[in-house]
């Protein structure tokens, strides 16, 4: 059962992947502390407070648009898959136009986000 | 995982042998890319330690092993810590689903007073019967690891990085999903051995009823699916952060990204999965569109009689087979992971608009063409 062996290498990979860092952390040298060395690297500038970081929305919207477009084709995968053997039964041109009709909607669907400015970085 | 402990255990050992294979490849990879970008460049690249510059590989690691392990004040010790960790994973995961060569036969055998056999051991971790939807799941995994990594160093840069990453990652993916759809209509199965069999032998189809044979092309996808070859691959490298893509990085604004706050040897763990992607890509373009394990013009069927008349054994003879099919594959993989470092040392990086645009204007509607031909002539050619 290929489960099995799935459970088993990520278990393995973390433990693997564990004791790597943790050996590093033995080999490695003895860390002299001083608070402005232990600051986050800024390119030498004073750190500024985390605080005040902004993230652009933009890539909130992005993740969203992902999740609606990534589901969209997931459900092409049964119905690629099941095609040829649609074809077979005779069933093709039926078929072929039910899923041309989704992908209008999908276009549909796309060409809206370009005109609506969703997708512009500036 | 088996039947018995025998298999149990060999199948558990092939596991961890593929993924410490991968640990191992990514020192000779790096080697490579640098020696290949200083040929490229003009320059001669790392070549004082040892012949060739190949005991660089051992320095650096020796390097990274004394490196002090330095958490910033402001990091998430437990998220810093666990993203490296995590980062080795998807890679490996996803690899070990994908077929690396033909089963291997083994008779029967006498071992501590027992009788054990006869087995099929297969040339990859697991199979799968839904390899693709399997790989592309477990692959995707790696935005969290990217994440992981820019919130909990506790770093601006970090976090930008991070957000970058898996915003690309994810724009990327659509396209990536969207190319295979072409694949998956023209095979007809989800699973990747079987897509490998399906690519043996001469160029033959049939279309509008008659039999088409060409006899100067290998069976191969990249002949049905040329497009959708070339946005897999374009796509591939987004997915795997790598040149023209490396936005993530983006050392000219960004100091290194996602892991600007990492040092020696967690540093080497994410490179470590970076390059664990691009074998995953370079795995997945063989077998979609380069016939996979398959010797070009020959099926597996021709291979196990010519194997057999070679050998005596049946066993000596899958064994054969098998290591054939190991070699062809080695050798197209080989090729793609070359191919990944050749572009990064060509091309120079987007422009982080100009990414996100080529992603979702050019990629994705091109992969709905793709799939909308590709759908169009299968119907047509069933006629």
């Amino acid at each position: 059962m290929p489960l099995g062996g799935v459970i088993f290498i990520v278990i393995f990979i973390a433990l693997f992947g564990a004791l790597l860092v943790w050996v590093a952390t033995k080999t490695g040298g003895k860390p002299v502390y001083h608070p402005i060395k232990y600051e986050p690297y800024e390119c030498g500038l004073p750190a500024q407070n985390k605080k005040d970081t902004k993230v652009s929305v933009k890539y909130y919207l992005t993740a969203i648009l992902f999740i609606l477009f990534d589901i969209e084709i997931i459900f092409m995968y049964p119905w690629a898959i099941s095609f040829r053997e649609f074809i077979a039964t005779g069933q093709g041109a039926f078929v072929f136009i039910s899923m041309m009709v989704f992908i209008a909607v999908f276009i549909f669907g796309l060409f809206w986000e370009v005109k609506s400015k969703a997708l512009e970085w500036d | 995982m088996g039947k018995d402990i025998f298999e149990i255990t060999v199948n558990g050992l092939k596991l961890v042998v593929i993924f410490l294979m991968m640990v191992q490849a990514v020192p000779v990879l790096v080697w490579l890319e640098r020696r290949g970008s200083a040929f490229i460049q003009d320059r001669l690249g790392p070549n004082r330690v040892g012949p060739l510059g190949l005991m660089q590989l051992l320095a650096d690691a020796v390097k990274f092993l004394t490196k002090e392990n330095f958490v910033p004040d402001t990091a998430k010790p437990l998220l810093y810590y666990a993203a490296p960790v995590f980062a080795l994973i998807p890679g490996a995961v996803a690899f070990s689903a994908i077929p690396m060569s033909t089963p291997l036969q083994i008779g029967t055998f006498e071992l501590f007073g027992s009788t054990w056999g006869p087995y099929t051991f297969l040339i990859q971790g697991y199979d799968i019967g839904v390899g693709i939807v399997f790989i592309l799941g477990i692959s995707s995994l790696a935005a969290y690891t990217l994440l992981m990594a820019g919130w909990g160093s506790g770093n601006k840069y970090s976090l930008m990085g991070a957000l970058r990453a898996s915003a690309q990652t994810i724009s990327y993916e659509l396209a990536l999903g969207l190319s295979i759809v072409g694949v998956i209509m023209l095979y007809g199965t989800f699973s990747l051995t079987e897509m490998t069999l399906a690519q043996q032998g001469p160029l033959n189809f049939n279309f509008m009823g008659h039999a088409v044979t060409l006899s100067w092309l290998p069976n191969w996808g990249i002949f049905y699916q040329p497009l959708a070859a070339i946005l897999f691959f374009t796509t591939a490298f987004a997915e795997s952060n790598r040149l023209p893509f490396d936005l993530a990085e983006g050392e000219s604004e960004l100091v290194a990204g996602f892991h600007t706050e990492y040092g020696g040897f967690k540093f080497n763990m994410f490179f470590i999965g970076e390059y664990g992607h691009m074998m995953i890509a370079s795995g997945l373009m063989a077998l979609f569109f380069f016939g996979g394990f398959g010797i070009p013009y020959l099926s597996v069927q021709e291979v196990q009689e010519w194997a057999a008349s070679a050998t005596s054994s049946a066993g000596g003879a899958s064994a054969l087979v098998a290591l054939v099919h190991f070699l062809s594959f080695m050798a197209k993989f080989c090729f793609f992971l070359w191919v990944f470092i050749w572009v990064r040392w060509t091309l120079p990086r987007f422009r982080y608009d100009q990414l996100m645009d080529f992603g979702w204007k050019t990629l994705l509607p091109w992969s709905l063409a793709n799939t909308i031909i590709t759908a169009f002539v299968i119907y047509i050619a069933s006629l």
